[in-house]
């Protein structure tokens, strides 16, 4: 997997970490939209999981094709998702590996009840074997960030 | 036959960054074979290794999950459109199940009925045995409820009680026997819980549940059994889980009659829902002084037994948003359905009550903070101890019994004239005004009651303190308590 870095602008990542911060003690998750390895927009999608919210994340395809949609409407492409890590850290667990997707960038963020830590970002390598870690280049003066969140709050569907 | 599939955005690297690719077959499965054919990288990302689709793939056939049809068996038409549908899923821990704890062999004889439940299996014991309930009261309801939950292997039971146990318990608190009279409720519930399931962790609080204690006790605990025979309680119960957004397997018990739902909740109604306010103090009798049939709390504590063990495992349909009740006399189970009132003063949309309350004001129960203790205002009571003096002087008085004759059969005061609570509004006429009253009851309450009712009759009464159990206490010990 190439080392091509993920650029992500400040107000994308300040809204993928207060959705973690609002989500926590559960996981919070959403879709990355953005073009060409540059992330513009954080897109909060609820947490569907039926196997307890605190260690599991799930987008179901009706959010997924909305994700998809936004991206379009915006003339952009998904280009993957978030999700939190409630008290651990940010690197992707073996249940991550077994659902991931190729291609997509997983940005993972790791969550306490006070604040959020390590933010990092991985791609599936093509065989399934292993995550890769790919460098986030933070861009400060980003041209059009934006941290959208008009799908609403997760959960509240 | 040619039919079309829409390839999603993290699989187009795969199919040369086409959207959509012309594949030929008969059914579904003939048209993902004929994509992976063609395109040799996508087969490892739809199928597992033991060639089945992949959970995470949801495949829609025109707008239809084939999950809903027959599966890769469900026929296609020449023109359908297949859509490949990502979900996206993950999480912080490897498998939830590697947070189980495992089974000993001793478990794994004992559970074995519940291990061969597909519903249940080895993976749900471990729930079970992670999971952690508490009992709120160890008495009708909370006797059943521990001891399933005791022997279905629920890992950690917490008791809250404060009470010692009577001989009036024995008729259907299961927990205690009789050599435990007298004993602490909790003392007795830890021994036979411990001698049925050795490998539960028992934990006990003597104590009794408060705004103060409540959200400290409950926040270890996964689902909270609502045993409780009170209303201040029972709304305390009720506006912690909802705060601490736990279960609430509630169940009441009167008379022949039981109640059961799951409360608290963020999909479902709570107690508050159902009944915003408090029935006024005294309308609605304790089993104290109702009366209830022994077996009927085995009857409800085992539901919410059932529905706690169901939260855990995550199986079946909860009880939630419906509301069951129970007529043991007909033997009949009623369902109403219960929504969440988006009003609410605790779950609705805009709640008011952010934190725990004082529930015996909010109940009325409290002691009136002034009024009662006026001065002077002991003329509307009497001690047993002066009401024996007074009938030992022959003082020109009736002492009116209000409780139901079947409890006028176990034990009286000589020479009381009993009329019934319910029926004093028409048979007060009976009584001379000219004489003065003596309200009495099992304990004082029906009779304070009774009492104002008569005062504002025109009739000079007073209250028995204590009721019938005071004068037992105090002056005649040779009567049988109930």
């Amino acid at each position: 997997m190439d080392a091509t870095p993920l650029a992500l602008g400040r107000e994308v990542e300040d809204a993928i970490r207060a959705h973690a911060r609002e989500a926590y003690p559960h996981e919070c998750c959403g879709a990355l939209i953005g073009r060409e390895g540059g992330v513009q927009a954080a897109f909060a999608l609820p947490n569907t999981t039926e196997e307890g919210p605190r260690r599991r994340f799930l987008v179901r395809p009706d959010d997924y094709r909305a994700a998809e949609r936004h991206a379009q409407t915006l003339g952009l492409d998904l280009l993957g998702f978030y999700h939190s890590h409630p008290d651990h850290p940010a690197r992707p667990s073996q249940y991550d590996l077994d659902h991931a997707w190729p291609f997509f960038s997983y940005i993972i963020v790791s969550a306490t009840a006070e604040s959020t830590g390590a933010l990092t970002s991985w791609r599936l390598r093509d065989d399934r074997s292993a995550f890769d870690e790919e460098p986030v280049a933070r861009s400060t003066d980003d041209a059009t960030p934006t941290a959208d969140r008009a799908a609403g709050v997760a959960g509240d569907r | 036959m040619s039919n079309r599939v829409l390839i999603p955005t993290p699989l187009r690297p795969f199919t040369g960054k086409q959207e959509v690719v012309e594949v030929s077959g008969a059914t579904v499965g003939e048209l993902l074979a004929d994509l992976t054919r063609q395109f040799d990288g996508l087969k490892k990302h739809l199928y597992t290794d033991e060639g089945r689709l992949r959970s995470f793939v949801n495949i829609y056939v025109n707008d239809e999950d084939i999950r809903y049809l027959q599966k890769e068996g469900t026929p296609v038409k020449n023109g359908d459109t297949l859509s490949i549908i990502p979900s996206v899923a993950g999480g912080s821990s490897a498998a939830v199940d590697e947070e189980l704890p495992s089974l000993t062999a001793m478990e794994i004889k004992r559970y074995s009925r519940h291990l061969i439940l597909p519903e249940v299996g080895v993976d749900g014991q471990r729930k079970l045995k992670a999971a952690k309930v508490l009992c709120i009261g160890a008495g009708g309801l909370g006797s059943p409820v521990a001891l399933y939950l005791a022997a279905a292997g629920v890992g950690t039971i917490g008791i809250v009680d404060f009470d010692v146990v009577d001989y009036s318990n024995l008729q259907r608190q299961i927990l205690h026997g009789t050599s435990d009279v007298g004993r602490s409720k909790l003392d007795s519930a830890r021994d036979k819980l411990v001698a049925l399931n050795p490998e539960v962790k028992i934990e006990l609080y003597d104590t009794a549940l408060s705004s103060e204690n409540a959200l400290d006790l409950f926040r270890p605990y996964d689902v909270i059994v609502d045993g409780t025979d009170n209303f201040p309680t029972r709304y305390l119960v009720n506006d912690a889980c909802v705060l601490l957004r736990k279960p609430n397997a509630y169940g009441s018990i009167f008379r022949f009659e039981g109640q059961a739902s799951v409360f608290g909740l963020e999909n479902g109604p709570c107690y508050r829902c159902l009944y915003p306010e408090p029935p006024p103090p005294g309308l609605v009798p304790s089993c104290a002084e109702g009366g209830v049939l022994g077996v009927l709390p085995g009857l409800v504590g085992v539901i919410q037994a059932t529905e706690a063990l169901k939260l855990i495992l995550g199986v079946g349909e909860p009880l939630i948003g419906r509301f069951l009740i129970v007529d043991a006399l007909r033997m009949k189970f009623r369902e109403l359905k219960l929504r969440k009132d988006p009003d609410c003063p605790v779950c609705g949309t805009h709640p008011t009550v952010t934190e725990l309350i004082d529930y015996e004001q909010f109940c009325g129960v409290a002691p009136a903070p002034s009024d009662a203790r006026q001065p002077g205002d002991n003329t509307r009571e009497i001690s047993a101890v002066e009401l024996k003096a007074r009938l030992d002087r022959s003082d020109r008085l009736v002492v009116l019994d209000v409780r139901e004759p079947q409890e006028y059969q176990i034990n009286r005061i000589d020479g009381s004239v009993l009329i019934p609570l319910g029926e004093l509004g028409q048979r007060y006429g009976e009584l001379d005004p000219s004489v003065e009253i003596v309200a009495q009851c099992k304990s004082g309450v029906r009779s304070a009651k009774a009492a104002d009712f008569l005062r504002e009759k025109g009739y000079r009464v007073k209250n028995l303190k204590g009721g019938i159990l005071d004068w037992i206490d105090k002056v005649d010990p040779s009567q049988p308590k109930y």
